[in-house]
């Protein structure tokens, strides 16, 4: 009895330090880099084809933590990712403006597209201008769901609400009422909830078309130039925090902004689209 | 819609997808660990709880039972607080590891396992300490026979904490930012992949779920078949 509860012992200590030590040795074994961004790059799949080559070139292991953009910036400010790659200009001028991040670049852009009921209750399709399909979304209290969280696209919204002729509480810059609806999900989650809901929400054509087969909801208004949606990469000061990965963060800037790297998100298409348009000028 | 995600599930499970099996292994890595260290605190906890005077005793079971309430997210930002690079632990470079899922997970198992035995201590005889301590046993000799002698309760305990512990959410999404390959657990991808609309991978890593808590529960109760009968009789 004694000579098993020893040997039990011995065995459970054994497993510990082979349980833990495989825990680690992703972090001891290859440097590691974690990458702050938005759902709509790791969720339409573009960072599963644009990491992989980076990874097996340098050997630096890529963390994505997919959130929104407000939310990855804010995980840059306070160190705990290496560089991130976002959707909100102002926010990222804002970002680089506080010393936050250094090295910003324009990587790509998509756009931002009204979607919503197949047979368009709204009647908004006929539009000229986005800013006249939101008002008439206002006028007709036709339901809507927005972000309501920090995202790009949420970030985007506001903007557009704010060319409209909507009167607004001055505590708040949006729309009240039953028929808006702040959700405080992912976009995925949105799309479906207006799909559910039979409503309309602003979307990036990436997500959309990821989710397309999944949802009845039709685009309703595009193209305005006040739609588009420009990408920047950002890497996160090593002045501010201690322990920040800053030449992975480079190189990986470096890779994305790279002619090979471009030419693989140019080539990247769902269901025959194309997603992401590459700028970065080389 | 439904049926045919449950038909890929199908496929999924059978044919061993490697994504799929990628999230169960990492998972169940990061629960065990969790749940081993949890429990070289809690046991020796409880029994250095059960040994005290009934007044601490009682106080010590009423904070234990507040902590239970506690939910996962709660603990998620408590220590994601402590771990993040702004934090005061921040130069570990803890925050979106396995291990930050690790310390979120002991402290939320933590309060389980220790009440859990306490509770079951209660039914002990409390003749079973006299006696020994008329026999000359000192408070270590106590410990070590009120562990030897609840065996099967501390294992049961053990193993209530993994099942809360391996169906948590909270805390390995904000601890562990669901990182492809590295800290996606089964729930986080669960959430993950039913926000994307992919059912059939959510239903699959369920049905996994469900089956782990089947095995663990009855590998408790043909471990201790006999051990239960006697006690019941």
């Amino acid at each position: 009895m004694r000579v098993n509860w020893v040997a039990s012992k011995v065995l459970i200590t054994l497993f510990l330090i082979i349980l833990g030590s495989s825990l680690n040795n992703h972090i001891l074994a290859a440097e590691r880099l974690k990458l702050g961004t938005t759902t709509s790059t790791e969720n339409s799949g573009l960072l599963n084809v644009l990491i992989p080559p980076f990874e097996k070139k340098t050997g630096i292991k890529v963390d994505v933590i997919s959130v929104g953009t407000g939310k990855a910036l804010k995980l840059g400010e306070n160190g705990d990712v290496d560089v991130v790659l976002v959707h909100d200009r102002n926010s990222e001028y804002e970002f680089v403006l506080k010393e936050f991040g250094v090295n910003r670049k324009e990587v790509m852009y998509n756009d931002f597209i009204l979607i919503g009921p197949k047979d368009d209750p709204a009647g908004i399709r006929r539009s000229k201008t986005i800013s006249e399909a939101f008002q008439k979304i206002y006028n007709q209290k036709a339901p809507f769901i927005s972000r309501g969280d920090d995202s790009g696209t949420y970030k985007k919204e506001m903007k557009i609400w704010r060319t409209t002729k909507i009167p607004r509480n001055t505590c708040y810059l949006k729309p009240q009422g039953s028929w808006y609806k702040d959700a405080g999900q992912s976009m995925e989650t949105v799309i479906f909830m207006a799909d559910n809901l039979n409503a309309y929400t602003l979307a990036d054509r990436a997500t959309y078309i990821a989710l397309k087969k999944k949802i009845h909801l039709n685009i309703i208004y595009q193209k305005d130039s006040e739609l588009r949606n420009p990408y920047g990469i950002i890497a996160v000061n090593p002045a501010i925090h201690k322990g920040i990965n800053y030449q992975g963060a480079m190189s990986l800037i470096n890779w994305i902004t790279s002619k090979e790297g471009q030419q693989i998100i140019k080539s990247y298409k769902i269901s025959g689209q194309q997603l992401f348009y590459p700028v970065a000028a080389h | 819609m439904l049926l045919s995600a449950i038909e890929k599930s199908y496929i999924l499970l059978t044919t061993f997808d490697k994504n799929l099996y990628e999230i169960v292994f990492i998972t169940l890595k990061i629960t065990i660990f969790s749940i081993i260290i949890a429990s070289c605190f809690s046991i020796p906890l409880a029994i250095a709880i059960d040994l005290m005077s009934s007044k601490s005793r009682r106080v010590l079971i009423a904070i234990l039972n507040s902590l239970l309430a506690i939910p996962t997210v709660v603990i998620g930002l408590t220590v994601y607080m402590f771990i993040s690079r702004s934090g005061p632990f921040g130069e570990y470079n803890l925050l979106f590891t396995p291990m930050a899922v690790v310390i979120g997970q002991i402290v939320l198992a933590i309060p389980i396992i220790t009440t859990i035995i306490l509770a079951g201590f209660t039914k002990t005889d409390r003749l079973l300490h006299e006696t020994l301590i008329t026999l000359g046993a000192n408070k270590f000799d106590l410990m070590k026979a009120l562990f030897h002698e609840n065996k099967p309760l501390i294992l049961s305990a053990i193993l209530a904490g993994f099942g809360r512990v391996i169906a948590e959410v909270g805390i390995s999404m904000m601890l562990g930012g669901n990182i492809r390959g590295y800290t996606r657990t089964i729930t986080t991808a669960i959430a993950f992949e039913t926000g994307k609309g992919e059912f059939a991978m959510g239903i699959s890593l369920g049905i996994i779920l469900i089956l782990l808590a089947v095995l663990i529960n009855f590998t408790v109760y043909l471990t201790f078949k006999n051990e239960y009968i006697l006690r019941d009789a």
